[in-house]
Formats: C-alpha cells, sequence, structure tokens
C-alpha cells in the first residue's frame, strides 16, 4: 500500500482537522466513500511502541494530553473575574486524540436524553433544550461504531438501556473485585448493576490482540492494541484506501474563507512552524469542544466579524463540564484494583431526572480504581491522614491495595455565560491567543452530584467498606469532556449546526464532535461523539455525490 | 560530586543514630550491597550540602521503621534528576526553601549545626514548621515520586516503593484480580 499525500496546493475533497475520536471515523468513512482526504492534527503520530507504563509521564506531566506550557489556558469562573493560567480543560493531543488515552468507558445515550426539554420543561438560569433528533436516528451509527472500533459489552444487561439492533460485537471484561462487590451489594438494594460497556477487546478482534489486564488504560495509551482508539481500528482503514493522508505535527490557526461565502482550505503551522495553506473542497472540524469553537473565533472575516458560522453569537457558548465526584472505602482484603481496565460494573438507576428530589439531573455510578501508586499516595488518601512521616506511609502502604472507589458521572445544563473565549492577553507557543474558559456549575448540577455523593456512600457501605471518604461537592476539577459550544439544532439563530454538524452559515463546513451536545447526559460522550460523526459522514459523503455541497 | 552509592548511603545515614536508624541502615546496607562497589553515582544537579539536607527530609517523609523508606529508594536521586531535566524551573523554589528551611533550624534549635545533625524528634520539629508551606508540598510530592513513580527516574530503587505497597509492575495478569473476585470461585452459586 503506497499512503496517500496531496501536494498542499492541491484541493482534495475534505479536509478534516482533528484525528480523534470523530476525525478519526469521518476520515475512515470518506475515504472508503471514495473521497480524498487530509486530515490535519496539531499532535504527533505515535504508536504503541512508543508508549509505556510511566506514571510520572502520563499522568503527572502531559505525555498525551495538550500541554499548558505551550498551550496556556486561563480560567475564570465568571466574566467579571480576571482568569488565571489553569489547566481547567484536558485533551487528547495525537492521533487518535483522546481514545488513545481515555478510560474506555463507552456508553450510548438513554433515548430521553435526547428530549429532556419537553420532559422537564426550563430550568431557570440554564438552556436546555431539546436535541434536533432522536435516539432512533442515531442507533445505526451506534451500532457501527461498536462493530467497526470493537466494544465490549452484554447487550440488555442494563434495564434502562435504550433498544439496540444488535448486540456488542465482544463479551464484557471479566469482573474485578470493585465490581463483584458492587454488584451483590446494589442487587441487594434492588438496583441493576450491569458489565461496563467498553473500547477495550476481552477477545481478538479484527487482527488486535485481547486486553491483557495491565491496568494502565486511564491516561495511558495501550501497548496491546487492546484499547479501540481510532488510532488502531479505522485510521489505519482510511489510509489503507489510499485515498487518505494523516498529516501529525499541524497545527491549524485559520480556516479560509473566500468571497461567496465558501471554505477553501485552512491554514496551519507545520512542524517547522512554517504555514501553510492546505486546500480543499469543504472543510470538517473535528478538533474537539474547546479547541473547534476556538478555531472559529480565531477565523475572523469581514463576513464573519464575530467568528466564523457565528451568526447566532452560540459559537464558544454552553460549555457544558465533566461533572461527577470520587467517593472511596478501605476494603479488609486486597482487591488489587490497579489491574485490568478501570471499571467492570455500574449503575444507571438514577440517570432519569426526576422532579421529586427537587433538581434536575441525575447520573450513573460505576465500581473503578483509576489511581496508579504515586498519585494514590499524594491524592486518593481519606482526608486527615498524615502528610509525612510513618502514619502517611502506613496509609498509603496499607490502602493501596484495599481501596475501591464509586465515580459518579452526573449531568451540567448547558449555561450561556460558561464559554470558551480567545484571551485577550495570554498567548500560546505559536503567538495564538490563548483559550479561555469561563465556568461556573448550575446549582443544580451541584444538587444532583450531592444527591449521588449520597448514593455511593450507601452502596460502599453496603459493599463492606471499613471506612468511605469522599470528594467534596463544590470542587471544579479538571474538564476532560468537552461539550456543547457549537450546539445543534433546527433553528440557526438558536444553534450553530444541524443535526448532521452543517454549518448553518457555510454551506461547506461541517464541525463534527463534542461541541454539537446539546445536552450532557450522564457524561461518557465518545459513543455518541462517534455515532454522530458516522452519520454526519454519511450525509456529507451523500451531499457530495449529489453536487450539493 | 562523586560517591559510590554505599558511601552515599551510609554517609546520609550514619549521622543521627537511633534505633530506627539502625534499622534503616540495615536495610540500607542490605540495599547498598546489591549494588556492585563500581555504580557511581553523580549528581546533575544538586551539590553536596543540599542532598544531605533533602535526605534528612525525605528520611522524614518517607521514613524506614518499618522497611525501605525514601533513602533506601534514593529519593534524593529522584529529585536531583527532576532538577536537572524536567523539573528544571523548580530550582529557585528549592533553593530559596532550602534558605528559608536553613533559617528555621538555627531559629528552633541554634546549638546545632545543620539539618543532618538533628536528632529524629528536632527534624519533626523542623517540618512542623513548614509542613503547611508550598516548598514542603513540593518537597514532598517530589519525595513520594522518589519513592513510588518509575525506577528509570532515579528513585523507586530496587522497585522499592512499588514493593511496599504490594503493587506488581507486570504486563499481562490473569482473573482472579483479587480477593474478592477469586472468593467468587468458592461461592455457592
Amino acid at each position: 500500500m503506497t499512503k496517500a499525500a496531496f501536494r498542499p496546493s492541491e484541493e482534495v475533497d475534505f479536509l478534516v482537522i482533528g484525528a480523534g475520536a470523530s476525525g478519526g471515523v469521518i476520515a475512515k468513512e470518506l475515504a472508503s466513500a471514495g473521497f480524498r482526504v487530509v486530515v490535519l492534527e496539531q499532535g504527533p503520530y505515535l504508536s504503541e511502541s512508543d508508549y509505556s507504563h510511566d506514571e510520572l509521564k502520563y499522568t503527572i506531566m502531559p505525555g498525551l494530553t495538550n500541554d499548558p506550557t505551550v498551550q496556556p489556558i486561563t480560567y475564570r469562573k465568571a466574566e467579571q473575574e480576571p482568569a488565571k493560567l489553569k489547566k481547567a480543560i484536558e485533551y487528547g493531543r495525537q492521533v487518535g486524540g483522546g481514545s488513545v488515552h481515555f478510560t474506555a468507558n463507552y456508553w450510548r445515550f438513554h433515548e430521553s436524553d435526547f428530549h429532556e426539554h419537553s420532559l422537564y420543561g426550563d430550568v431557570a438560569g440554564a438552556s436546555l433544550a431539546d436535541w434536533p433528533i432522536n435516539y432512533q436516528d442515531l442507533e445505526p451509527f451506534y451500532t457501527k461504531a461498536e462493530c467497526e472500533l470493537g466494544i465490549s459489552g452484554l447487550a440488555g444487561a442494563n434495564p434502562f438501556e435504550a433498544p439496540r439492533s444488535k448486540p456488542y460485537p465482544l463479551p464484557p471484561m471479566p469482573v474485578k473485585s470493585s465490581g463483584l462487590l458492587f454488584e451483590r451489594a446494589t442487587r441487594k438494594m434492588g438496583l441493576h448493576p450491569f458489565p461496563a460497556p467498553l473500547a477495550i477487546l476481552s477477545q481478538p478482534y479484527r487482527g488486535r490482540a485481547a486486553c491483557v489486564h495491565c491496568g494502565f488504560c486511564e491516561s495511558f495509551g495501550c501497548e496491546m492494541q487492546a484499547k479501540s482508539s481510532t488510532l488502531v481500528s479505522v485510521i489505519p482503514v482510511a489510509e489503507e484506501t489510499g485515498r487518505c493522508e494523516i498529516r501529525p505535527n499541524s497545527y491549524v490557526r485559520n480556516i479560509e474563507i473566500n468571497a461567496h461565502g465558501r471554505i477553501t482550505g485552512a491554514v496551519y503551522f507545520d512542524q517547522s512552524r512554517k504555514e501553510v495553506l492546505q486546500r480543499a473542497k469543504a472543510l470538517v472540524l473535528c478538533a474537539n469542544g474547546v479547541e473547534s469553537a476556538k478555531l472559529l473565533l480565531l477565523s475572523k472575516s469581514s463576513q464573519f466579524p464575530n467568528g466564523l458560522a457565528n451568526s447566532s453569537g452560540l459559537v464558544g457558548k454552553h460549555l457544558m463540564w465533566d461533572l461527577g465526584l470520587l467517593a472511596e472505602g478501605l476494603f479488609e482484603y486486597p482487591a488489587n484494583e490497579y489491574k485490568s481496565v478501570q471499571v467492570t460494573r455500574l449503575i444507571h438507576d438514577f440517570y432519569e431526572s426526576d422532579p421529586k428530589r427537587g433538581f434536575y439531573g441525575g447520573g450513573a455510578i460505576d465500581a473503578r480504581f483509576d489511581f496508579y501508586p504515586a498519585g494514590f499516595a499524594l491524592g486518593g488518601l481519606p482526608p486527615g491522614t498524615p502528610k509525612w512521616g510513618l502514619e502517611f506511609k502506613k496509609t498509603f502502604g496499607h490502602y493501596f491495595t484495599r481501596t475501591i472507589s464509586l465515580l459518579s458521572h452526573t449531568t451540567s445544563l448547558a449555561v450561556e455565560s460558561n464559554t470558551v473565549t480567545l484571551d485577550s492577553e495570554v498567548k500560546d507557543a505559536w503567538g495564538l491567543p490563548a483559550v479561555r474558559i469561563t465556568y461556573s456549575p448550575h446549582p443544580d448540577d451541584l444538587a444532583a452530584q450531592a444527591w449521588m455523593m449520597q448514593r455511593q456512600h450507601e452502596i460502599l457501605e453496603a459493599m463492606g467498606a471499613k471506612k468511605v471518604w469522599g470528594d467534596p461537592v463544590d470542587s471544579v476539577g479538571t474538564s476532560r469532556h468537552l461539550m456543547g459550544t457549537c450546539r445543534m439544532g433546527k433553528n440557526p439563530a438558536k444553534s450553530v449546526v444541524n443535526s448532521y454538524g452543517r454549518s448553518h452559515d457555510v454551506a461547506n463546513l461541517f464541525i463534527v464532535d463534542g461541541s454539537n451536545f446539546v445536552t450532557s447526559a450522564r457524561q461518557q460522550p465518545t459513543a455518541t461523539i462517534q455515532a454522530l460523526a458516522y452519520r454526519a459522514a454519511e450525509n456529507m459523503a451523500r451531499l457530495a455525490k449529489a453536487g450539493e455541497l | 560530586m562523586l560517591l559510590t552509592r554505599r558511601e552515599w548511603l551510609l554517609g546520609s545515614l550514619g549521622l543521627a543514630i537511633t534505633p530506627h536508624v539502625v534499622l534503616a541502615a540495615q536495610n540500607a546496607m542490605r540495599d547498598a550491597q546489591a549494588v556492585s562497589d563500581g555504580d557511581v553515582v553523580a549528581f546533575e544537579y544538586l551539590d553536596t550540602g543540599a542532598a544531605l539536607v533533602l535526605s534528612a527530609l525525605a528520611a522524614e517523609i518517607i521514613p524506614s521503621d518499618d522497611g525501605p523508606g525514601a533513602t533506601e529508594a534514593g529519593a534524593v536521586y529522584f529529585i536531583d534528576h527532576a532538577l536537572a531535566t524536567f523539573d528544571r524551573e523548580k530550582r529557585d523554589q528549592y533553593k530559596e526553601g532550602l534558605r528559608q528551611v536553613e533559617a528555621l533550624r538555627s531559629k528552633l534549635f541554634p546549638a546545632s549545626a545543620s539539618i543532618e545533625s538533628l536528632t529524629r524528634q528536632q527534624r519533626w520539629e523542623l517540618i512542623r514548621g513548614f509542613e503547611n508551606s508550598a516548598f514542603f508540598e513540593i518537597v514532598r510530592t517530589h519525595v513520594v515520586l522518589g519513592f513510588l513513580a518509575n525506577p528509570e527516574y532515579g528513585g523507586n530503587r530496587g522497585k522499592a516503593g512499588w514493593k511496599y505497597i504490594d503493587f506488581d509492575d507486570q504486563m499481562v495478569f490473569e482473573p482472579p484480580f483479587g480477593y474478592y473476585d477469586a472468593d467468587r470461585k468458592n461461592e455457592a452459586k
């Protein structure tokens, strides 16, 4: 196979920006449909041999994620406050994007997620809205994603799951101690535990090896190709066509538009920081819920003085956060949770919002352990543990193998004042304005977290924990689920793109990633990002073949 | 600065002899003997004075009373490597922090000559005097990393830290992974 290589002056059919969870799928779909595709990726092109079990490199230093020393981010709680340097958001920054280093939870949305506004009405202080599609529109694409990427799980085990046309292609991963105790306890409580759907191979699949349970999933690249990233699943298929060029270390600074209001390509910095213009007939922006909004805001023109495709003024608004809290329990015997995948069992019993609780929102709870040795000693111990000395040492020594966590995954309401904007002072290493994040959780989001934390404590106690502790409810950590900044909708005044990710303003521009989300569901956005990408790509191919782009 | 690893370990331990330290020294001797005599350790960045002070602090942050601690794991080598490479920007904080700790030492224990020469009780009192400072948190973080991060960064020698917490750094595991999922095998269905 000869890998495709296009000259920048050559007008390719589609230019995709971002080779992550969404961009990888779109590149594969479009190249397979016969189109010439260039994918610009700001990060490097790595492979299994580049990865290692190095906690310091991948969890403390930004091994596979955005590095704030070269791409600073500023954060403030509200517009009136000065923004300060803080790595408020984090994303995968390499070919494969976040699908390389994510924990690999792979949940479909529930049917209700697409029309919560119809179900619950307005929520004061938030922009709760229905999606322009329903679950049935997306179902075939969830199925396609699960099949092409390789997802392990047990169909029908979750009684709250929406109808599915096919079972998971792979059986669930073996249960761990956390999953087993969680399953027994929640069953006794009348709840409905089920095996975690994971983008990790429980058996060999399509030429890739099965998971060997090394335990280094979250924050790490998989050395066995067992994690179903786009890097090891669909991107090789895209390249096999001979029509798709993945161009790493290519950092886009502007999307180009002509006098007729059509995209003509994008200007990027190559590895030597030289500016290059890649020409294309159409452009698909898949850079993630923060970087896509940033790039649109950077791409100002006389036609779009407030940023490309931003006639609605909503580009960058309604940023939703990666909400959820960790509760931990100490158990009598070693569970050795550091082995194998992070999560094996979870519940969706509290997923739906319930007006009787007095707030909008709900969530899921999974049993897990996502600490590595040093991170556990530094951040995993109960409050009040001495910070140094023999008692400190004995605590992390005794607790490391005996701690099991429960993580909640809760709603993040879309609030218009939670935004991605361009910082007016701070610049990145290329001279581009830094991303400025403005974010405060909606009061209902905090209420949902607090309510869920009570459930987490009850379950840990029912599991037999000797001691239980948890995160404070008011903590806003780093968000890794980047959602909502180019929301989809039918009305061009109230949304940025249609349900296929097509810009309401620019006919040959598509935006397809977490930015399209109208609601946050209960976190774990990757399955839905990829289902939307499959659906959007099919539509792009149809439009291009019909000459309607 | 060049020292053999054995000289370094013994040198940093031989200053305040208490029963705990004797035990630690025995551990250290065992560890040092595992290293060949030709193993010469050069510090990349720290000078002798700073290395001795940091060794003394590290030995109290993760002590060796119940088995190998920061000393045997070579946490000070991790700090040295960090300041020579990926944490270069923390050098000034270390310089200033060590200066303030020295000042605190002469205030609390005017008769003492150095931090290394303090008794353990005196070292604890010294640490309590700055345990809420930003500098202490940096040192504490580095010492923990020097005990539990991958050995290629200079610490966690002989995987001492991983052995202490029962973390097994294998690439391949098979179920059952822990006590409770193993227990299921015997469970009456």
